[in-house]
């Protein structure tokens, strides 16, 4: 038999051109590739942009989320190589040629093809007003404009955005988050009036205004007012108004880029747009056009990348040689803008016949809620501002008769609602991943009969929630709920050694003031487990109760003391941490990364005399590596003695609270981040906790500090702090959400207080903030209710809670090396304790040490 | 073979030498009172090698090797104790793997081992 090379190129008689390589000409390649098109066909790409697709939903993250343009390519390394795929950057398709079939590029290239895929997209249409072209001017969709406004902000100190639809908003995001005075100007009455009605409009409005950004209806640009330097002085509006601006942002509306297409001869609709079938295929048959330079077959221009997505699979099936059709998406969309959460979904507007709404309105808390119904009770669509909680369930119930009557499903929960529907509610056919087209059905599938026991992986089986993520905590939901009814008992119990989860621990400790691990254990341990030794999950995690509650409960204060020693992780049992050969690092607290020279001088001296490697960590601090066990108190009786104290990185507890100059020093600074930082540090220090704890202070929106990736953060504005929490870096980065603005200090310290008691009170072992405000019913809603609104009447008791941490607080290297018995355990080797341990040794490298590599031999005879 | 001496008497009440055997016969290496319930120590043994020594909650000495063979560091006297389907293990802090405190076998890698050795309370002689 012969063997045919499937990948050889030469054998590729048959070339498909792809013109435009934006999200969804990326996601036509990745659906070719599936179908295995890529083997047998040569796919050559013209793409405009000086970069491969990147995510241009995400684009204003670059600003608030300081995402780099590589972090947001959405071609994953390697791809095009693997498939053979031909992609030539910053080189566009000029000119079509239909007769010959071929492609001619702006560096001369000429392609032949066999298909032609245009998938060109749109462009930002600029109203005709004077004075458009003048220097300050942008537009906003590619990464270039963006780096281009980014520069320009620079130099000035507000901005304007003609167009208070999604993209005039996503801009408007922008310019905040470059520090502008920023300003929406939108002729409609309403922001967003695409999207949503009147009521949601005046929801959106005072929320995005609450965010410092001034919001002009009801009126138009007349002409952008020029200086004598040619740059952009301020909007003369319709109304007669004058508005001063530095620079200006048009967003007001994208039209399809049908250009190629016209001057070759194919039909383009009347507002533009390729004209394409169901197929997407053009009046050509060689010719398919996906995207936004499309014209769908139901008569309208897709501008969301969902209904593009489900283009691009339709053009590849059908190129495939599968059945597929496009005939009309829904433009359901739920979008986060400037931090306002906003969806709507189906017929959001009622234009249906004979539909009725149902409304919930509360203006004070910025939540608007509309949902349309049929004359028989069917859900038609709906809109959501502020609290979005809902879409997850309502988006796949569009055009079903909910299982519960519409005015249940806008309440707010506890509001009389005697339900709170489930995703369990919804039928097979509902999709639940829009973005990947993944219905309900398909995701129990995945565990039923892939045996998928987590959400990772679902994701990796069926693609849903690996797009927008919108649905995965839906998809959360779905699969717990599967995995129980196949009778796959969902232990929630702790470890092996108690049944009961952290949470329920910490109620037993609390109420019946249990002081020992032991006494914990052997009365509400699991029946086996009673009387034993634990293990390293539940004794690290009765510890931090323990210790949490000490000053309660009557525990010892000192980890080292007593049994708490006993069931201290390593690191807190050495009060440091255990680096891979065995040596321990050292970090002294340096509250708000605020030091002395002289306090800098010390930390020098002592690295140097016991040769340590430092280093500057990522939470402005120092880090001191490569101490034997038996130096640690030699190292901390120096550091001590200059007024150091632990820094807890050993500890599941509060780390730093990082922050900017602030107000002090910084010219844009509204208040003394520094002073509050260092405030905040020496208040939590030594509070453990279920994982650790980072927080910053920033001085004013610009952020420096970072704090909307930390655990609870706290921003300046010219009114006092707002309090985000539940932020993350590392590996699952996570955005803060806004908990409370304009809080005074007194006020801001007693709602952390709250925060922070009510997470170590019911978060699992190892829970970050972010993760445990995402598993909790009713998540940041709920939690803002309890320690906000004191929805559970514990509010005096979380704040006394703290207030017994704060005063019982002690330095525990302080007492350490007081005390002869706590000393007594740094030593290598209990026989002979001046005898450094051999196995741990080091090498120079870059004038500093690091550990010796070691050889492993795995198995070492057993002797005797 | 057993590695470990049961003792009736609660944990606290141990008093004495504790030894641990070596090819060259008991090896004294410290005094009970310096074992804490759920932890261990390491002890330095003549042939250069190293030993954790371990008391568990009822009352039980072990000894095994303290090179943790996945990390070449002498860091398994400073693991947790736990206890699972009645064997006592600690768990290796670097890399959590657990190792049974009666033989010194991996309990996640059945082809990974540390020494074991017998251990014994000497009373103090008065
Ligand atoms: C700031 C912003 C926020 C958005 N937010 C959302 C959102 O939250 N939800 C949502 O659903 N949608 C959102 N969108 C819309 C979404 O980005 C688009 O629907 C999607 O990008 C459309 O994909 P596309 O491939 O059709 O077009 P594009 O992504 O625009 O890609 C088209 C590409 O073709 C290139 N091109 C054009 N002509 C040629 C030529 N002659 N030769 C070669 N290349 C050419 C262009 O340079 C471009 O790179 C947002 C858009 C922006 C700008
Ligand atoms: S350093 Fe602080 S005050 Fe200055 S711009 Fe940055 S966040 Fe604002």
């Amino acid at each position: 038999m012969a063997v045919t090379t499937a990948t050889s190129r030469n054998t590729r008689d048959n070339t498909i051109v792809l013109v435009g390589h934006g999200m969804v000409g990326q996601r036509f390649l990745e659906a070719l590739a599936d179908r295995g098109v890529t083997e047998r066909a040569r796919v050559v790409v013209l793409c405009e942009e000086p970069r491969p697709a990147y995510d241009r939903v995400h684009l204003t993250s670059y600003f608030s989320e300081g995402a780099s343009p590589e972090d947001l390519s959405m071609v994953e390394d390697g791809f095009m190589a693997r498939h053979g795929i031909e992609l030539h950057v910053g080189d566009p398709a000029v000119a079509v040629d239909r007769e010959s079939c071929t492609v001619t590029a702006r560096s001369g290239l000429t392609v032949g093809y066999d298909t032609l895929v245009l998938a060109t997209g749109s462009y930002p249409f600029v109203p005709p007003v004077p004075g458009k072209d003048a220097d300050g001017c942008f537009v906003y969709r590619t990464i270039e404009d963006l780096l281009a406004i980014e520069a320009y902000a620079q130099g000035v100190s507000s901005g304007a955005v003609v167009g208070g639809g999604l993209l005039g908003l996503e801009a408007a995001g922008a310019l905040r988050g470059l520090g502008l005075d920023t300003h929406v100007v939108e002729f409609a009455p309403r922001l967003m009036p695409v999207q949503v009605d009147e009521g949601g409009g005046q929801a959106l409005r005072r929320s995005v205004e609450g965010l410092g950004v001034t919001v002009h209806t009801g009126v138009g640009t007349q002409e952008i007012a020029v200086g004598d330097d040619g740059r952009v002085s301020g909007m003369a509006l319709s109304d007669g108004s004058v508005l001063p601006t530095g620079m200006v942002v048009f967003s007001a509306g994208v039209r399809p880029r049908d250009d190629l297409a016209r001057d070759c001869g194919l039909p383009v609709g009347e507002r533009g747009g390729i004209v394409v079938d169901e197929q997407c295929r053009t009046q050509d048959p060689a010719v398919f056009a996906i995207g936004e330079c499309a014209l769908a077959s139901d008569g309208r221009v897709y501008g969301l990348v969902a209904p593009g997505n489900e283009m691009a699979e339709t053009a590849a099936r059908t190129i495939a040689g599968d059945a597929g059709s496009f005939t009309g998406a829904d433009l359901s969309t739920k979008l986060k803008l400037l931090g306002v959460d906003v969806a709507s979904f189906g017929d959001a507007h009622g234009t249906t016949d004979g539909c009725l709404d149902v409304r919930y309105s509360d203006a004070r808390s910025g939540i608007y809620r509309k949902l349309v119904v049929g004359s028989d009770g069917t859900l038609l669509g709906g809109i959501l501002v502020g609290d979005v909680e809902s879409y997850g369930v309502l988006r796949p119930l569009t055009g079903s008769v909910p299982p519960v009557a519409p005015e249940h499903l806008v309440l707010p929960a506890g509001a009389g609602a005697p339900v709170t529907l489930g995703p369990t509610a919804l039928p097979d056919e509902a999709v639940i991943c829009s973005c990947n087209n993944v219905t309900k059905g398909a995701i129990r599938g995945a565990v039923t009969d892939h045996d998928c026991t987590s959400v990772p992986d679902v994701k990796k089986c069926t693609k849903a929630g690996s797009s927008c993520g919108s649905c995965v905590k839906v998809l959360g939901q779905l699969v717990t709920a599967e995995l129980e009814a196949g009778g796959v008992e969902v232990d929630k119990g702790l470890c092996p050694h108690f049944a009961q989860t952290r949470a329920e621990l910490y109620e037993i400790v609390l109420a019946l003031r249990i002081s020992s691990y032991r006494e914990l254990l052997d009365a509400h341990g699991r029946e086996g487990a009673r009387g034993t030794d634990g293990c390293e999950v539940c004794k690290p995690a009765v510890a931090s109760i323990l210790a949490s509650l000490a000053a309660t409960v009557g525990a010892s204060v000192h980890v080292l003391d007593g049994e708490q020693a006993a069931l201290q992780d390593t690191n807190d049992h050495f009060l440091a941490n255990m680096q891979k050969n065995g040596s321990y690092s050292i970090v002294p607290r340096i509250p708000g990364g605020e030091i002395t020279p002289e306090r800098l001088i010390v930390i020098g001296e002592v690295a140097r005399d016991f040769g340590l490697y430092t280093k500057i960590t990522g939470g402005q601090r120092i880090d001191l590596f490569g101490a034997r066990v038996e130096q640690l108190p030699l190292i901390w009786t120096r550091l001590v003695d200059a007024g150091f104290e632990s820094g807890h990185a050993y500890g599941k507890a509060l780390r730093t609270v990082k922050s900017c100059v602030g107000q002090t020093w910084c010219r844009y600074g509204v208040q003394d981040s520094v002073r509050m930082a260092i405030d905040l540090e020496l208040r939590y220090r030594g509070l453990r906790s279920p994982h650790k704890l980072k927080s910053a202070v920033s001085g004013c929106a610009r952020e420096c500090a970072e704090a909307q990736s930390k655990d609870f953060g706290v921003i300046a504005t010219a009114n006092g702090w707002n309090l985000y929490v539940g932020g993350n870096g590392g590996a699952t980065p996570r955005h803060a959400d806004l908990l409370a603005q304009d809080l005074s200090d007194a006020e801001l310290v007693r709602l952390i207080d709250r925060f922070l008691m009510f997470y170590i009170r019911t978060a699992e072992p190892l829970e970050r903030t972010s993760v445990w405000l995402q598993r909790i019913a009713g998540g940041l809603d709920h939690v803002r209710d309890v320690v906000v609104h004191d929805s559970l009447g514990i509010c005096d008791e979380l704040e006394a809670l703290m207030a017994a941490h704060v005063a019982g607080y002690r330095d525990e290297w302080a007492d350490t090396i007081n005390d002869p018995e706590r000393l007594s355990r740094f030593v290598s080797f209990v026989n002979a304790p001046d005898t450094p341990d051999p196995t741990v040794r080091f090498v120079p490298e870059r004038g500093q040490i690091k550990p010796e590599p070691i050889l492993l031999a795995l198995t070492e005879t057993v002797t005797a | 073979m057993t590695a470990t001496t049961d003792l009736s008497s609660p944990a606290t009440a141990l008093r004495g030498t504790v030894e641990l055997r070596t090819a060259d016969g008991w090896l004294a290496v410290c005094s009970a009172e310096e074992l804490l319930p759920g932890r261990g120590v390491a002890a330095l043994l003549p042939d250069g090698r190293q030993a954790a020594l371990f008391l568990d909650r009822s009352g039980r000495l072990y000894a095994i090797g303290n090179v943790d063979p996945f990390t070449g560091a002498g860091v398994l006297s400073h693991g947790l104790l736990g206890t699972v389907q009645d064997r006592t293990y600690v768990a290796s802090p670097l890399l959590k793997q657990r190792f049974d405190l009666a033989d010194g076998r991996c309990l996640d890698d059945d082809t990974v081992a540390v020494a074991s050795y017998p251990v014994r309370v000497e009373p103090a002689r008065a």
